[in-house]
């Protein structure tokens, strides 16, 4: 008799299934009755402009969010998941947009902790060495985790995921903080997991990544689905359309810009590390003019959060002369004072750091606003302005969220990253240092900041932008120095600084090498 | 099959407004148990302690009596906490105030002093408190010394300190021999708010604390300091708010906050120094932050309610024979379910069944 199953290859059963899934908050529905499929052996993408509901749904399929209404389904039957630990013992793993790590632990203490089996640290801690070199994703078991780079610390949260051999993976933004190297690791990693017969729900903002990894996409708009297609049938523009409905504007290049005084000078910075594995700041010197935009890339933990820290004032220098904000010394002011001096500042972490998650965003404008402005009237909160400054960031970045003053930590992702980029431009500073300006924020959005940038600088400011987004970097950027190792190197004029030179120099070669390597070859 | 505690999904709002309420709740449920097992009626023990001062007029001024240096006490620890340092030593720090302000009061003693000499004994007791208070705060700040067990190391050193004045250079020299010292002068002392009555003007300036710490962390760039300080260190640092400096700022407040209350107890309704001014109100006021969920509005009435323990405690001792030392075991245990409640916001119970075990071990 011959087998039935030959005759007609059965459809492959999907893995796993939401109907109808709805997640609502008040009235505001965050998923709209959204049907997604994943087959095993599939990388499959879900794209959306920020706030469309992407980690809304990713979450409730982890089983951090309970959904209001719709079904979810594992290889086909109805499941109810109570929290993450009942979807982790299914094979459902997942890596966080913002990580879940605590800061004073170790890297094996970290993964102990999110496993829920009683192993005892040390097989966990080799357990953890052997993913991680198997899968070329290297991390010391023994640092702990404050010392680590965004990077550093997302490898964690995919080992860990890792180990607990999930049937179904999901990821969240994985590669926003991720260098172009850092990033094709990871694509080995994943496509290597999905030929091991593993599914992947994959989401990100860089639709070319899109095209070249995944092979279905569903893509939500406003919390609805509105299409599920081949993406690499797709163009990068077809599929940014259907994200957001319409035409997505393109950065002006920036007119020609005057350049005028210098407004931001650093002399020769060198500093110790307050870290054990800190990188130690080696005889940094640079200066900005105003009207320019000068752009530091880098792998990241090459010094830049040290270089941050310095500038802001976070961390003060006791030669004052070493930072030097529109002629004035203030390597030894505090971070306050730099603010009423014109500075602004945004750091690369916006949860914890760039705000309180647990604070109104109300609350987040006063944190760094309090120091100039009308904010603060005789010690007394001027609530007003404070909700000024979160209604003209909102509108003027479009930062889209369910009420008027939620806290941060509800927003989604792009949009918080919004909010702290806009709540400093907005104050229309002389000086701006930034880190990572659209981690993670779409096209739509990534374009109206650099645009807001270009505009600063444009208006007179003199603006830092460190990213490891090389192609933002040649956008925006009128010089472009790279960090190496706690050093910064000369910068190159826009027109000099390619892709091909850039990475050279995030490699730890100096230009010189490079271009007796030209010779060599010529 | 085990019980674990699960992260829950999102916060939950509702058990935060109700965690204090089932705290209580499973506190009554307990000292029950407890009153049973003593031979008491449980049904009679929890009506004198809870139902009877609340219906005479006396014990209704005696528990805001009481509740007045908890009150003072508790608002000042609530910055404390809030802004992450744990001042536990808050009972040194009222009798240290106690001590300094009584220290004007025997000076003056008999002479012709004025009308100068009570505020002047308020302004030393909260000065003092602050200063005693910035003793563990300094160590902290400098040496990286734990706060917890200086600040509570610090109120036996002040306790002594209290019974060497009294039994030596302050006792009483009519007070047959007794460890206190003269009765304060009329100026030295905290007037009444009803002639022959307990209420005295030490409850309208707690009301008055309660009120400006309301404001401080609602309205003011420094309660939003306290406040972020504590949820969030890193924005706080980035916000150039200063933690070592907070650590100060709270420690000073709240000693100086002990310290007063301190003094009004002894120049109210004590009337004089002694040892024992104190019920642990420095320490039963830990107890009324947390159960006002350090809120200065809860904390007024968590400090209403633990007062009535006080009361009714000692009403339960006069009529049922019931040992006063039930009253600590009561606050305690209300601590205890406190904490434990609290933490039913972030996490649930769950059973967990050997099954998935296995599973996972084999994962
Ligand atoms: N706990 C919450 N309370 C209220 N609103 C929420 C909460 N969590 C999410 N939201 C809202 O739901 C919407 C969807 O958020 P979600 O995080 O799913 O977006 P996203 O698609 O992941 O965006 P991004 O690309 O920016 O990460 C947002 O507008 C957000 O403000
Ligand atoms: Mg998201």
């Amino acid at each position: 008799m011959p087998d039935p199953a030959l005759a007609h290859p059965a459809p492959v059963q999907p893995l796993l299934q939401t109907v109808g899934l709805t997640k609502r908050y008040g009235d505001f529905l965050a998923n709209d009755r959204i049907d997604i499929e994943i087959v095993p052996r599939e990388i499959h993408a879900l794209l959306g402009e920020n706030g469309a509901g992407k980690s809304t749904l990713v979450k409730t399929i982890y089983g951090l969010v309970q959904p209001s209404g719709g079904e979810l389904r594992w290889q086909g039957r109805p499941i109810k998941l109570s929290g993450p630990s009942e979807a982790r013992s299914l094979g459902i793993g997942m890596v966080f947009q913002h990580f879940s790590l605590f800061d004073n632990l170790t890297v094996a203490e970290n993964v102990a902790l999110g496993l829920d089996g009683k192993e005892p640290l040390r097989a966990v801690s080799a357990r953890l060495a052997d993913v991680a070199r198997d899968y070329g994703l290297p991390l010391d078991p023994k640092r702990e985790v404050w010392q680590l780079s965004v990077g550093e610390r997302q490898r964690i949260e995919i080992v860990r995921a890792l180990m607990q051999n999930p049937k179904f993976l999901i990821l969240d933004e994985p590669t926003a903080v991720l260098t172009p190297q850092e990033a094709d690791q990871l694509f080995i990693v994943l496509e290597r997991l999905k030929q091991e017969g593993r599914a992947i729900l994959y989401i990100s903002h860089k639709l070319d990544e899109v095209k070249r990894l995944c092979d279905t996409a569903t893509i939500l708009r406003g919390g609805r689905k509105v299409a599920t297609c081949n993406p690499k049938l797709e163009t990068a523009g077809s599929l940014a359309r259907m994200m957001v409905g319409s035409e997505i504007k393109e950065v002006k290049p920036s007119a020609e810009r005057r350049t005028t005084v210098p407004r931001l000078v650093v002399n020769d910075l060198t500093l110790q590390p307050a870290e054990l594995h800190g990188v130690r700041l080696q005889n940094i010197s640079f200066e900005l003019k105003g009207g320019e935009i000068l752009g530091i890339a880098g792998v990241a933990g090459n010094g830049q959060d040290e270089l941050f820290a310095a500038l802001s004032g976070e961390r003060l220098v006791k030669e004052p002369g070493t930072i030097i904000i529109d002629g004035i010394a203030c390597g030894n002011l505090s971070i306050s004072e730099r603010r009423k001096m014109g500075a602004a500042f945004v750091p690369e972490e916006r949860l914890g750091h760039g705000t309180a998650p647990r604070m109104r965003l109300s609350e987040n404008a006063l944190l760094t606003g309090h120091a100039a402005g009308d904010m603060v009237r005789h010690g007394f909160i001027n609530a007003a302005a404070t909700l000024r400054t979160v209604d003209r960031t909102t509108e003027t970045f479009d930062v889209r969220k369910a009420k008027r003053d939620p806290e941060a930590a509800s927003l989604s992702g792009g949009n918080l990253q919004k909010f702290v980029v806009g709540r400093e431009i907005l104050r229309q500073p002389a000086v701006l240092v930034v880190n990572q300006p659209t981690w993670g924020v779409d096209a739509g959005a990534a374009a109206i900041i650099r645009q807001a940038l270009i505009d600063l600088a444009s208006a007179g400011a003199a603006v830092l932008v460190t990213s490891q987004d090389l192609d933002e970097l040649i956008e925006i950027a009128d010089r472009i120095a790279v960090m190496f190792h706690g050093r910064l190197s000369a910068a190159l004029p826009r027109m000099e600084a390619t892709r091909e030179k850039l990475g050279l120099l995030m490699g730890g070669a100096s230009l010189d090498q490079k271009e007796a390597a030209h010779a060599t070859r010529a | 099959m085990q019980l674990v505690l699960e992260k829950r999904a999102e916060r939950s709002r509702t058990i935060a407004l109700v965690s204090p309420l089932i705290a209580i709740g499973l506190t009554l449920v307990t000292m029950s148990v407890l009153f049973a097992l003593l031979g008491k009626n449980p049904i009679t023990a929890l009506g004198v302690y809870f139902i009877a001062p609340l219906t005479d007029g006396y014990s209704l001024q005696e528990i805001a009596v009481k509740a007045t240096p908890l009150v003072m006490i508790a608002i000042g620890l609530s910055l404390c906490y809030l802004a992450n340092a744990w001042n536990i030593g808050a009972e040194g720090q009222f009798l240290i105030g106690a001590v300094a302000g009584s220290w004007i009061a025997v000076k003056t003693q008999g002479t012709e002093a004025g009308h100068w000499v009570l505020p002047a004994m308020l302004l030393a007791g909260a000065a003092a408190g602050a200063l005693y208070a910035l003793i563990p705060a300094l160590c902290r700040v400098k040496f990286g010394a734990s706060e917890i067990l200086t600040s509570l190391m610090l109120v036996y050193v002040a306790d002594l300190l209290l019974d060497y004045l009294v039994r030596g250079p302050w006792r009483d020299p009519a007070g047959f021999n007794f460890p206190t010292t003269a009765e304060f002068d009329p100026v030295a002392t905290v007037p009444l708010l009803i002639e022959g009555g307990r209420l005295h003007l030490g409850s309208i300036i707690a009301l008055i604390v309660v009120i400006c710490a309301f404001v401080l962390l609602d309205r003011t760039i420094k309660g939003f300091e306290i406040r972020v300080v504590g949820v969030a260190p890193r924005a706080a640092r980035f916000g150039g708010f200063n933690a070592n400096q907070l650590v100060l700022v709270t420690f000073a407040i709240s000693g100086a906050l002990a310290g007063l209350a301190g003094i009004i107890e002894v120049a109210g309704p004590i009337g004089h120094l002694q040892p024992g001014i104190s019920p642990g109100y420095g320490f039963t006021a830990i107890i009324v932050a947390f159960l006002g969920r350090l809120n200065p509005v809860g904390i007024l009435i968590a400090g209403l309610f633990l007062a009535l323990t006080f009361i009714g405690g000692e009403q339960a001792q006069i009529t049922m024979k019931i040992p006063l030392d039930v009253t600590k075991v009561f606050q305690g245990i209300l601590l205890f379910y406190v904490l434990a409640c609290d933490s039913l916001i972030l996490y649930r119970f769950k059973l967990v069944f050997a099954a998935r075990q296995v599973q996972s071990g084999a994962g």
